[in-house]
């Protein structure tokens, strides 16, 4: 099935000897000048490329305070080492976080330090060359910022916050990534991720009310561009098709019916996804979001609500009144936004929703919190929240639960592999090394529960998953949305 | 005055001009660099007050690299426990009269330099045997640790081996303060001593041991999680949205 090495899932994690270089050839395709020039980045390598690249890097050095703080404070304890799940996975050094940052820190440190400057070797300081920038290319790559190792590191450096910039400084001297920037101009013309029109949208959506129909006999709606609704639903354009996710759509509405709440999507803004975030580009996440401002104004909705995605909802719950904001002409009894599952959570609390367990009786789960969900945002009104809601859902609507390994949930949660613009085709082997560890955990609940389903909340999670299980011996189906589980167990109709 | 004692007395001006201004000058580029987005590590407080005690277990108990790895915060913690009982102890060389409680801990002090000996080695240890740790580690890292450690052991030999004159060197040191210069005992361990003590002031703003003042500034940590309850602008985000009129 593979062309290089599927990693061996122990009965036990171990950290591996450091093998240099392992990782060095594993690169994604380069945008060409088409993607780079709607992002506002130069088509090809610009001439003076060290230069412009050195001067960026002042530049965010003076704009983010994240990234000043994280250049000067490691002292190199090695607390993250071991926590990263590409270098569990792939044993490339490099893939330790503290030497991805050091791929940057190193440049920033003989530009912009006194030590580094006169003392090169000493503190480890390199020029700007091409060498660094194909290591810089290959492992800000190999990067699905996910936070793991800003939780353990005692300054919290965040690994996700360098390689955001590395790879705003690689768009901007013009060496862009081809997934990500081809996925933004994608959603800057037509709406969405996918490049779906708005005709093949609609489309769509009358496939599922007819399908949804057909199961149960009830007229559940997926309205489009419906002025006057009371809810936007944005959620990743994956959902409108692809499997698990088509069955969380399926999910969300008739979560949305059977509470009596009017809602709508809307064609404008298609899609939850902030690719902007991977990139690194204040600019590009402000034009994204401000879609969804323009479609909340547009269709006089009174509520946002987002749909199962994890970088999403990082970009919604943490940025989305930073960048779109204020929202003052939203219903203030809401939050803004609020994520499908608060809605859930609400409405189940409430006793609104009559959820029958024994329809997920054939399965035995269990959650897959999501980088982005787990350590970049919250749900309710409580730290932690983002852990506890979507695991009341899941026990609402299913007998049958057993999390993971503690060390791999919540906020230690691994990474599916995929994240951070990591998902595409070239970098397959990135994905299924980086998946290693949390198809160890998975394995782990599967001999002790006979755990046979893995639920997730992420669109990416979900086609990563889909993607790898199988070269662990699992099987592509074992990926489950949470909605789903909610669409197979909500009794629909007229309570009794 | 011999020439030593001049000598040591403008060493030390120097390094505490160079410590206070390179490290307020880095202090200063961190306040006042803007943090244009919410990106607390979650979960994480949702209050100001809930933030402060964050930010308290991690500087009193380095919480996040207990979580992390029990060795490194072992040693670490012990090294850094046992260095602010030892600089605590050495305010007696700057004071007159001397406040009780720092009389009070003096003979924790001694046993304090063991330890951050201990805590030193554990360290260096773990960076030539571990692998992973090896790959990280540039040369400064290693001299940063044989610095301390020299220090260290340069002090523990004074006290057991090669004794100084306690009275003439505090004269000195509340000489310095006072700017009324007084004779330096010329104690080779001694002047070893102060020299590399001189020697860390001076490097300190340049060095890695900006983590000291980093971590109160690290917005992972110190940042509220109320980004739908409250928005957050930075003064560079807001000169973007006014330019397009939303
Ligand atoms: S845990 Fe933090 S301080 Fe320690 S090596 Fe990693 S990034 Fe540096
Ligand atoms: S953010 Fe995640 S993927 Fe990136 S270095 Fe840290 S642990 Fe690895």
């Amino acid at each position: 099935m593979a062309d290089f090495d599927v990693p061996e899932l122990k009965e036990y994690p171990v950290i591996p000897p450091v093998r240099v270089g392992m990782m060095a050839h594993s690169k994604p395709y380069v945008a060409k000048p088409d993607f780079q020039t709607p992002l506002g980045f130069p088509g090809e390598l610009v001439e003076n490329w060290e230069q412009v690249a050195v001067e960026k890097m002042g530049e965010l050095v003076g704009k983010y305070r994240g990234l000043r703080v994280f250049l000067d404070s490691c002292v190199k304890c090695g607390a993250c080492t071991d926590k990263c799940h590409y270098f569990l996975g792939s044993s490339d050094p490099k893939n330790m976080p503290v030497a991805r940052q050091d791929l940057f820190r190193s440049v920033y440190r003989r530009y912009y330090t006194v030590a580094g400057k006169y003392f090169p070797k000493l503190v480890g300081a390199r020029d700007m060359t091409k060498e660094v920038l194909d290591d810089w290319y290959s492992y800000f790559h190999q990067c699905s910022q996910c936070r793991r190792c800003s939780v353990f590191c005692p300054y919290g450096i965040d690994t996700a916050e360098i390689s955001m910039a590395a790879r705003e400084i690689m768009d901007t001297v013009g060496q862009g990534q081809k997934y990500c920037n081809e996925i933004i101009g994608k959603v800057f013309k037509i709406g969405n991720n996918l490049g779906l029109p708005e005709p093949a949208l609609r489309d769509t959506l009358e496939g599922l009310e007819e399908e949804v129909k057909e199961d149960t006999g009830v007229d559940v709606r997926f309205p489009l561009d419906e002025k006057g609704a009371e809810v936007l639903l944005v959620t990743p354009s994956a959902d409108f098709f692809a499997e698990p996710h088509v069955d969380g759509l399926i999910g969300y509405a008739k979560v949305l019916h059977q509470a009596g709440i009017s809602w709508t999507l809307s064609s404008h803004a298609s899609e939850a996804a902030n690719f902007g975030m991977f990139i690194g580009s204040y600019d590009n996440m402000r034009k994204l979001a401000l879609r969804i401002r323009q479609a909340a104004l547009d269709l006089g909705v009174k509520r946002i609500v987002f749909g199962e995605c994890g970088h999403a909802w990082r970009v919604a719950y943490s940025f989305l009144n930073t960048l779109a904001g204020p929202f003052d002409f939203l219903d203030p009894r809401y939050p803004v936004p609020q994520h499908i599952c608060e809605v859930t959570y609400d409405l189940i609390q409430r006793g609104a929703l009559t959820l029958d367990k024994s329809a997920n009786d054939h399965r035995v789960l269990t959650y897959h919190d999501s980088c982005n969900v787990a350590r970049a945002s919250r749900m309710g009104d409580k730290p932690g929240g983002q852990f506890d809601i979507p695991r009341a859902i899941i026990r609402a609507a299913c007998n049958h639960f057993h999390d993971m390994p503690a060390d791999t949930i919540g906020e230690s949660t691994f990474c599916c592999g995929g994240g951070g613009g990591l998902l595409t085709d070239d970098l397959i082997e990135l994905r299924v090394k980086g998946a290693m560890p949390r198809m160890e955990a998975l394995k782990h609940v599967v001999e002790q529960h006979q755990v046979t389903h893995l639920a997730a909340i992420c669109a990416i999670c979900k086609s990563q998953f889909s993607k790898v299980l199988p070269y662990y011996g699992f099987t592509m189906d074992q990926i489950v949305s949470v909605h789903q589980l909610v669409s197979d167990a909500i009794v629909l109709g007229p309570k009794d | 005055m011999s020439y030593l004692s001049v000598f040591y007395a403008v060493l030390f001006y120097l390094a505490t001009l160079v410590f206070v201004a390179g490290v307020g000058y880095r202090i200063f580029l961190y306040a006042r660099t803007p943090a244009p987005l919410k990106i607390p590590t979650t979960p994480a407080p949702t209050t100001r007050r809930g933030v402060a005690l964050r930010m308290l277990r991690e500087v009193t108990l380095f919480s996040s690299l207990f979580k992390a790895n029990k060795w490194i915060w072992l040693f670490g913690w012990l090294f850094h426990a046992a260095l602010l009982l030892v600089l605590l102890r050495h305010l007696r060389y700057f004071q007159e009269p001397v406040w009780t409680w720092v009389v009070w801990i003096q003979p924790f002090g001694i046993y304090a330099a063991w330890a951050m000996l201990i805590g030193l080695f554990g360290l260096w240890a773990r960076r030539i045997l571990v692998d992973r740790v090896r790959y990280i580690s540039s040369p400064s890292d290693h001299l940063m640790l044989g610095l301390l450690v020299a220090i260290g052991v340069s002090g523990v030999l004074m006290k057991y081996v090669w004794h100084t004159d306690i009275v003439a060197l505090k004269a000195f040191t509340l000489g310095l303060m006072y700017f009324d210069w007084q004779p330096l005992p010329a104690d080779a361990m001694l002047l070893i001593h102060l020299t590399l003590v001189a020697a860390l002031m001076i490097v300190f703003p340049f060095s890695k041991l900006l983590h000291a003042p980093g971590v109160f500034f690290s917005p992972t940590r110190n940042q509220v999680d109320n980004p739908r309850e409250r928005r957050h602008l930075a003064p560079w985000a807001a000169r973007l949205q006014s330019g397009d009129g939303s």
